[in-house]
């Protein structure tokens, strides 16, 4: 044990210092061990154990993992950014070393033997390999664990990991695949009412009338309607009936403040003239004078929706002053404090807790469905309620990622290189969840509604709009120009990959252009510019992965990329103008330039529409608590990457969102997914873990389409790369 | 309300409700089977699917009515963790989830296909689970695990 100088403590654990926040040996033979984290489908829990079985030296089977209770766990904020291992893991690495360590100290007190002698094995405390008779449960009553953490403990060094690092099977799959009533959706409380809603139509809208009479005809049951303010709700004990008025309903509601919205402004080219909150960051303006050899090329996006497998769920009960909500949130506790503001509660008299739901990728419509039961619960007590929203309902109220825009700008040195880099972004805001500055939807239906939240995002690193604007790439200056437009047409929020994803498409697509226009293969083209190691042995890796070929000639579009032997029928890569082709492209990033580095090759085929053939994935994400769940991660970025890429973008119409089912917001099928290998570069290793989540999406969409300009011999630099921009470029080519 | 005759995995049910009651109700909230689940109610996730008689049917379109004296199968009829199905096995052995929303009625989809060939394709596969969306993307480790429950079921046959 060191005692070196105070460590550096992780924000969770500075935050939810005490030790038995995070770790209890209350239960014989069990530890109970608590995350702030929660599972939304990534693996976390099953992480956390095995970091908790790690440290603490038990076996995993001994830990009972509680996650994302405002009564039960730490406050760690939103489950978020790819950040649960990186932070949220490893304050509860330092929390359990410290407890182990706090045992042994005290087994070494109380037996007499040097501390240095003494060692855990699955919890008993064991000298030489032979029990002491001491261990965790008898010794738990004399440590109190209600003490500040130091984060002095030493954690074990990657070489010594025995749980950490393997592929230990996820706690909560098994429950799945057997049809166990694992999500919210599933939850049954006696006495439970189903309910509803019929949503404001926009913010501020009032309700003029409501024909009660025609929407009791319309119920084939008992329903009551629960109205405040231009908050309404059907309630039912039977759910088919409660559902079916529900579909009805909205036409026997008029509004009043219901303005049409501009349906031009689906695709983002619109952003270019709103007015916006405009910072630069990064390097001095550029100078003007230098622009003899500059290039520039703008890329865009239309909003993109979560679109959860299934809509949005929660559960409810206001029964002797307390209020109790089940929802598969991200934020247990900034959702307290927002039902706190809305409901004016006290939050101390208010318990969220997370039960899973379907994966949300994001600010989906979890938090506002947990509003909509607890307003309703608040006015009907001693009364379970369940809301589930409609689909309909989820891909037409859920908050969206923001469209935007964003031009790369670059002055090349003699070689073709940029020795001057402006990444200029334009779009909404991707951050508006309810801790946050987000307003619930039932809060604003709500008499006395909050304000519209004001239109602030740091545009410093990490970013949301401006993350990964910044290119990982050793250019001498850069800077990042960002232009916040505070009025969307639709809710906006965080998405996975916020900004990321277009920014990564335009610098990776515009590192292209550059390469192709310098005459060098794009793999050699990055690393020629990328000093950082990490980066270059992914980038190199994912090459090597695909077999990548430099091109054999300078000339740009010759085929490069190209399989040694690709005899596609189809094959007319790189040649341009023909109506099939076939490509390669590569990209890279280091997701919000701090956590994991990923790098992709994408082999596309072309014959009117896109498809995706092949994808290797290359990632370095320091140390990994479990490998197999990260490559998990890997693919299932890169497969939602394909769909934003070929398939997805929200369809506006005066009302609001009209794309409002899977037929009119189309997502990638199992036909349309390629084969995908990914690899982990480094995993075993001393590097902290880095968030990886995120990490494949912008590398994805940006591989892509540089494999579909090699196809085609032109460049798409709008998303989705749809089949009739295919065709449209086709036609010019 | 009327009552209805029909057999759940295995199991005669009667249950008391209205004709048009959408089975994927019936199932969830009248016989408390909540594995089948809802994502959209009009046809187009396959979040609900069932076998009826045998055959893939999404359980948000059906009715009670139009189910009656059939025979369905539902994903708590498929395995259980003390006897799982070949497919459920080959679900954990590949870790072939994410939030796993979607994978009761992709493992019924892809029972159907199984029972009526054996040996199928990649490609066999992903078609026969085009009526089932997946949004977390854990399609390549889900085809993977319909190969792999196929090969198994193939070599328990052999035997
Ligand atoms: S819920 Fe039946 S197909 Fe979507
Ligand atoms: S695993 Fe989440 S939708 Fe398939």
């Amino acid at each position: 044990m060191s005692d070196a100088a105070p460590a550096m403590l992780p924000p969770a654990l500075i935050d939810n210092p005490r030790l038995d926040q995070w770790v209890g040996f209350a239960e014989p033979g069990h530890v109970r061990v608590a995350t702030g984290k929660v599972e939304i489908g990534q693996g976390v829990l099953t992480a956390m154990v095995q970091i908790a079985a790690e440290e603490l030296d038990i076996m995993p089977e001994r830990i009972r993992l509680d996650a994302g209770d405002t009564d039960l766990t730490p406050n760690e904020g939103y489950t978020s950014g790819s950040q649960s291992i990186q932070f949220g893991g490893v304050a509860l690495r330092l929390a359990c070393a410290e407890v182990r360590g706090l045992f042994l100290d005290h087994a070494a007190a109380v037996s007499g033997h040097p501390r240095a002698e003494l060692a855990v094995r699955d919890g008993a405390i064991i000298r030489g390999g032979e029990p002491t008779g001491h261990d965790y449960w008898s010794l738990a009553g004399a440590i109190d664990l209600g003490r500040a953490a130091t984060g002095r403990t030493p954690i074990k060094r990657a070489g010594e990991h025995t749980v950490v690092g393997t592929n230990a099977p996820r706690v909560d799959l098994a429950a799945k695949i057997f049809g166990e009533a694992v999500f919210v959706h599933d939850m049954a409380l006696d006495g439970m009412v189903h309910a509803r809603l019929v949503r404001q139509p926009r913010r501020g809208a009032t309700i003029a009338t409501v024909d009660e009479a025609a929407i009791r005809r319309a119920a084939k049951g008992p329903i009551e309607l629960v109205r405040d303010g231009n908050f309404l709700a059907i309630v039912g004990a039977d759910e088919t009936v409660v559902e079916a008025v529900a579909a009805i309903a909205p036409g026997h509601v008029a509004w009043d403040g219901v303005d049409p919205i501009n349906p031009f402004q689906e695709e983002a080219r619109w952003l270019l003239q709103q007015p916006s909150i405009d910072r630069t960051i990064g390097a001095p303006p550029a100078d003007p004078a230098s622009g003899a050899r500059r290039r520039e090329a703008s890329f865009t996006r239309m909003h993109i929706a979560h679109a959860s497998v299934a809509p949005s769920c929660a559960m409810a009960v206001y029964r002797d002053g307390r209020l109790e909500v089940w929802t598969h949130s991200q934020g247990v506790y900034p959702l307290r404090a927002a039902l706190a503001r809305t409901l004016k509660l006290d939050p101390s008299t208010i318990s969220v807790r997370h039960v899973q739901g379907p994966g949300c990728y994001g600010h989906n419509g979890a938090d506002d469905a947990a509003a909509d039961a607890a307003v309703i619960a608040f006015k009907t007590p001693g009364t379970p309620v369940r809301v589930r929203w409609r689909r309909e309902e989820e891909f037409g109220f859920e908050r969206v990622s923001p469209a935007m825009v964003t031009t790369v700008s670059a002055t090349l040195d003699a070689s073709g290189r940029p020795a001057d880099w402006t990444t200029e972004i334009w779009s909404g805001r991707h951050t508006s969840r309810p801790g946050g500055g987000g307003n619930l939807l039932a809060a604003e239906a709500l008499p006395d509604p909050p304000p519209p939240p004001p239109p602030t995002e740091s545009s410093n690193a990490p970013g949301a709009g401006t993350r990964n604007g910044d290119p990982l790439y050793a250019f001498p200056a850069k800077r990042i120009v960002h232009h916040l437009i505070a009025e969307t047409p639709v809710r906006t929020s965080s998405l996975r990959g916020l900004g990321a994803t277009l920014n990564v498409f335009a610098i990776e697509s515009f590192m292209d252009e550059l390469a192709e226009a310098a005459g060098v293969d794009p793999v050699a083209y990055r690393l020629s510019v990328l000093a950082d190691p990490r980066a270059r042995a992914v980038v190199e890796r994912a090459a090597a992965m695909s077999g990548w070929q430099p091109p054999s000639s300078p000339s740009p579009a010759s085929g490069r990329g190209q399989p040694p032997s690709s005899p596609s029928p189809a094959s007319g890569g790189g040649q341009g103008g023909g109506a099939a082709g076939r490509g390669r492209g590569i990209a890279f990033a280091r997701y919000k330039n701090l956590a994991a580095y990923a790098a992709i090759v994408a082999e596309v085929e072309i014959d009117e529409s896109v498809r995706v053939t092949r994808v290797w994935c290359a990632s370095d994400a320091g140390l990994v608590i479990n490998p197999d769940g990260a490559i998990n991660q890997l693919e299932g970025g890169i497969v939602q990457a394909i769909s934003w890429a070929l398939k997805e973008g929200v369809r506006l119409d005066t009302a609001g969102i009209s794309s409002r089912d899977w037929d009119t917001y189309p997502v990638l099928r199992f036909s349309e997914v390629p084969e995908i290998e990914c690899e982990l570069v480094g995993a075993v290793t001393d590097n902290p873990p880095l968030g990886i989540g995120e990490a494949s999406g912008g590398p994805t969409v940006a591989a892509i389409g540089n494999a579909v300009a090699q196809a085609l011999g032109t460049r798409l630099r709008d998303l989705p790369l749809t089949r009739e921009r295919v065709m449209a470029a086709l036609l010019k080519a | 309300m009327q009552a209805f005759s029909l057999t759940i995995n295995g199991n005669a049910v009667s249950v008391t409700a209205a004709a048009d009651t959408p089975l994927l109700d019936v199932l969830r909230n009248h016989l408390g089977l909540v594995g089948t689940k809802f994502g959209c109610g009009v046809e187009q996730c396959g979040s609900c699917m069932v076998l009826v008689d045998g055959k893939p049917e999404k359980s948000c379109g059906k009715t009670l009515s139009g189910v009656a004296g059939r025979d369905i199968v539902t994903i708590e009829g498929l395995g259980t963790p003390q006897h799982s199905h070949p497919l459920q096995q080959a679900f954990l052995d590949e870790q072939a989830g994410q939030c796993g929303y979607c994978l009761p009625g992709i493992l019924i989809s892809a029972k159907a296909l199984l029972d009526r060939n054996p040996a199928p394709s990649r490609g066999e596969i992903a078609r026969a689970l085009d009526d089932n969306i997946c949004r977390c993307g854990s399609h390549a480790r889900i085809l993977r695990a319909v190969a792999r429950a196929a090969a198994q079921m193939r070599q328990g046959d052999a035997r």
